[in-house]
């Protein structure tokens, strides 16, 4: 078995533990942080499947901003939990089917890294044929790129549907292929700050 | 927590790198990993860190709420503009070659660059604006 994958093991039975550790603590404040903890967990085993960009946010936003977010919250509702909450057994026989129905779909998966599984033959060498291309090819065929406006087609080749040039293929696909995308789940964010500020601001100044 | 010596002098310290590093990710979101939600992020956690341990209400006097709430909004429309500039000069939308036509990858790096911004500028304000809104209240005043 290659060493990443123990590796990987290894965090995710770490994951496990800090997961009952949070569900287990009485005390939220610590909750929170065990939850900082596991993000972090998380964060690193991205890192160890290669997934920088998806580490990095998970790192930031996980580990970082939402640990802050937990504890002014709780801050607001104070740190103690109220009340052990029962164990309602039908959800946890629901939960445990659920995770054994899940526990069998991975059987059927192909194994980590199996260069033969779909999600590595479908698109991604399209797009890593186009982006490695044309980072080279770019400035030697200016003919082919940018070409004036009104002409058929602005990338030069008419399969050329996804334009990246750029060495990064993860922000290549974020914001060029999937730009539009990106601008709506922008205006998502966007969207949420405001309801925020519809909702929450002027709680101090009196109802 | 401003009597605290040592948490005052390491966030002082901490705050400039923070920027810069949020900066830099934002700006080289098409080289390395991260981009405009990372950036982003990384750039909020800077005014947050200063919020928590000087005030609140002195962070807000650096990025008052009128502030942070119109680059909310800025960002989405450096967003939209980068790409109705391609829609105007006759390509599709959000296309970045006519920022550049003599040469694709140097345009595309652009209007990556803009988006990113945009992108950056958004996910800040909106997490200041979190920040901002959780603590309302709940510092003692005086």
């Amino acid at each position: 078995m290659p060493g990443f994958i123990l590796l990987n093991d290894f965090l995710l039975l770490l994951l496990i533990v800090t997961s009952l550790v949070a569900l287990h603590t009485r005390n939220l404040l610590g909750a929170a942080i065990v939850m900082s903890l596991y993000s972090f967990l998380m964060s690193l085993v991205w890192l160890n499947l290669d997934a920088v960009d998806v580490a990095f946010t998970e790192a930031a936003v996980g580990a970082g901003v939402a640990t802050v977010l937990f504890i002014g919250a709780l801050v607001l509702v104070g740190a103690e939990e109220k009340g052990r909450p029962r164990i309602h057994w039908p959800a946890v026989l629901l939960v445990g089917l659920t995770a054994v129905a899940l526990a069998y779909g991975t059987l059927d998966m192909p194994a980590i890294g199996d260069p033969q599984a779909p999600v590595q033959t479908h698109l991604a060498p399209q797009y890593i044929a186009q982006n490695v291309r044309k980072i080279s090819a770019s400035s030697a065929d200016p003919a082919g790129h940018g070409a004036a406006p009104g002409a058929t087609g602005t990338q030069g080749r008419a399969s050329d549907y996804f334009h990246g040039h750029v060495p990064n293929m993860v922000t290549s696909v974020i914001v060029n292929y999937r730009a539009l995308d990106t601008l709506f789940e922008v205006a998502v964010i966007f969207t949420a700050g405001v309801s925020l500020v519809l909702l929450l601001r002027g709680r101090g100044a009196g109802s | 927590m401003e009597d605290q010596v040592i948490l005052r002098i390491v966030a002082k310290l901490m705050i400039p790198f923070i920027l810069v590093f949020g900066f830099y990710v934002i700006a080289h979101g098409e080289l390395g990993p991260g981009g405009g939600f990372q950036g982003g992020v990384v750039l909020a956690s800077a005014f947050i860190l200063y919020g928590i341990v000087f005030d609140a209400q002195r962070m807000r006097m650096i990025l008052p709420r009128g502030v942070s709430d119109a680059l909310a909004s800025a960002g989405v429309i450096l967003y939209a503009l980068t790409g109705l500039y391609s829609l105007f000069a006759g390509y599709r939308y959000l296309d970045y070659s006519p920022l550049k036509p003599s040469d694709a990858a140097i345009a595309e790096s652009w209007g990556m660059t803009l988006v990113e911004y945009g992108v950056g500028i958004t996910v800040a304000a909106v997490m200041v604006t979190l920040f901002n809104e959780l603590v309302e209240g709940t510092v003692k005043k005086g």
